[in-house]
């Protein structure tokens, strides 16, 4: 098989390949924050005048609290209503799975091809 | 070192030895430098990060999590073990890849392992930080501003990183060793064996906060315990005997986790409620404050300083090895294949991952950086299985010598994918635009890749390894 000779490329070529990456790298976590759509899917529930019963705490609970530093029911409610939303819909489930194997199939059709080159002029085809 | 290249089995051909000899990286490295790199990276997991699996949870998912990312996490060292003791070049599983299944896929393993270092030296930097700003607060200097001491961190070890790689590991060496010990001696000193315990597991303890949902949610952040042990191969062109010390060190460091990881999760639980846990920013230092004790106190707090220096060095070491790799074989502007002419060391790829580290340390949420840094991770766990199982259709058992041939073959390869595909869904569940968002990125790179860049580079000339012509080709 002939042997593949890569075209030269310049400074200025490699200096933007370099700067693509580096804003496709950047993007891929700050484009979902600064759209609001990042982060977990965690909500506090309000509570009105909390109290360590109405927050289901025990005495022993209690106590590890004001070990950490929280005085009272209402410093500590914050964190203890923190819950994670794990509602979701079918449809975007569905629609992640595609994604994700859609991914690697497209990722290991393409590198099979460029790999095939790759032997074929390693080793000559037989 | 002339004949550890001749006499291991899987390195490279002619043209590398005499790199290696000539200008390339030194071999300076023995197995306890593996397990050092490998523990060194990941014990920051035990010190900060594995606790949001609580929150994802609660305590016993955090448990049950702990111990299936322990099981996935065996399978990655069973197979990288295999893998890398025949491939034993830098880039790990870059390399792999580049080998067995192509290079598209090597492109992306090679951007994994530098996002999910660069990502996890940034959230050890944002620790260091928050421990700063912890201890200051309890000594009356409230308000200190955390920034200068993430920059100082990252400035440091990049710098011990630029002048040279035994330097740098010798010093994770020595801050891992005493970070594993704090862990023990916080058990030892809190266990009831001893006497009276502050452990009040009895009530503390709750049933499943979300159910058995949670458990599966909880997988997301219980791979943080474990993440990165697979770096140990990064240093393969850098190990004096890589078929011996690779398998032996990346195992021996699976086994010092899974140790460490179950006495952290006991610890911890029976000090502080679960509430708090799951969104603690420091907790083996929370839990030795809880314990009481000031020697505890300090012991955990410079152990957690340790922990996460040793990661991030680690982390500087490996990330830097994959771009240096992606530039030699002009997947990357060849101007970062370049090795520094007295160190020895990747020197152009260490100094220009800095600048990334620094913006995401600087500018994005831990739990966003943590979680980058794990899908990152996650998608290379998932690349795996398909390595081994092509590497083994590829060239049979009998066609090159392994320095290690893991056993059971494809259970390990099944169990990962299947584990994978279970933490692909927890991710899912509350993190889950960002895994969408991860994937568009990988998406575009690697159209990016294949229709650009590729044009670049050489084909047979990435074919380094001395192995006969793969089967069904």
């Amino acid at each position: 098989m002939e042997r593949y000779t890569p075209p030269p490329q310049s400074k200025l070529g490699q200096i933007f390949d370099v700067l693509v990456l580096l804003v496709l790298t950047v993007g891929a976590l700050y484009v979902p924050l600064w759209l609001g759509l990042a982060g977990s899917a965690q909500v506090h529930q309000t509570v009105d005048a909390p109290t360590w019963e109405s927050l289901n705490q025990n005495a022993a609970m209690v106590e590890q609290w004001g070990k950490l530093g929280f005085a009272d029911a209402e410093a500590a409610a914050p964190l203890i209503t923190a819950r994670f939303d794990y509602s979701f819909s079918i449809f975007a489930l569905v629609a992640v799975i595609i994604t994700v194997v859609g991914y690697y199939a497209m990722m290991l059709k393409l590198s099979e091809k460029e790999y095939r080159d790759v032997i074929a002029e390693k080793f000559g085809k037989e | 070192m002339s004949d550890t290249a001749t006499n291991t089995p899987g390195i490279a051909g002619e043209a590398e030895r005499a790199a290696a000899q000539n200008g390339g990286l030194l071999r300076v490295l023995g197995p306890a430098h593996i397990w050092a790199l490998g523990v060194g990276i990941v014990l920051v997991g035990e010190y900060m990060g594995w606790n949001f699996a609580v929150g994802k949870g609660g305590a016993y998912a955090a448990l049950i999590a702990c111990w299936f990312a322990g099981i996935l996490y065996s399978c990655v060292a069973m197979i990288d073990s295999e893998v890398t003791s025949t491939v034993a070049a830098a880039g790990g599983q870059y390399t792999q890849a580049k080998h067995i299944v192509g290079p598209l896929m090597a492109f992306n393993v090679g951007l994994y392992l530098v996002f999910a270092y660069t990502m996890l030296e940034a959230a050890n930097a944002i620790t260091v930080g928050f421990l700063v700003e912890t201890v200051a607060g309890m000594t009356g200097h409230e308000g200190l501003d955390p920034q200068p001491f993430i920059v100082l961190a990252i400035m440091f070890l990049a710098w011990l990183n630029y002048r040279g790689v035994l330097a740098t590991l010798t010093f994770s060496l020595v801050i891992t060793a005493f970070a594993f010990s704090s862990i023990l001696i916080l058990f030892l000193a809190t266990s009831p064996v001893f006497g009276d315990s502050p452990l009040r597991h009895a009530e503390l303890m709750t049933d499943l906060p979300y159910g058995w949902l949670g458990v599966l949610a909880a997988m997301h952040f219980g791979l943080w315990y474990y993440l990165g042990i697979e770096g140990t191969c990064q240093a393969a062109e850098e190990v004096r005997s890589p078929a011996r010390s690779l398998p032996f060190g990346t195992l021996a460091g699976i086994m010092t986790l899974l140790i460490a990881a179950t006495l952290t999760w006991y610890v911890s639980v029976g000090l502080m409620p679960w509430e708090y846990l799951g969104q603690s920013g420091v907790p083996l230092f929370d839990a030795a404050r809880m314990s009481g004790s000031t020697a505890l106190t300090v012991l955990l707090g410079i152990g957690t300083l340790f922990a996460t220096l040793a990661s991030a060095n680690g982390c500087i070491n490996d990330a830097s090895r994959a771009w240096f790799a992606m530039g030699r074989d002009h997947y990357l502007p060849s101007w970062f294949g370049a090795v520094h002419p007295v160190y020895r060391t990747p020197y152009r790829a260490i100094i220009f991952l800095v600048p990334i580290a620094l913006i995401f340390a600087l500018g994005a949420p831990l739990d966003q950086v943590i979680t980058f840094s794990i899908l990152s991770g996650l998608l290379e766990y998932t690349f795996m299985p398909l390595n081994v199982i092509l590497f083994r259709r590829k060239w049979p058992l009998e066609t090159i010598k392994r320095g290690y041939e893991h056993p059971f073959h494809p259970l390990p390869a099944i169990t990962l994918l299947c584990l994978c595909g279970i933490t692909f869904f927890a991710v899912f569940l509350g993190y889950g635009t960002q895994l969408v968002a991860m994937i568009a990125f990988y998406i575009v790179v690697s159209l990016w890749f294949h229709f650009w860049r590729y044009r670049f580079v050489r084909r047979a000339a990435q074919f380094t390894m001395p192995w006969p012509k793969p089967q069904g080709y």
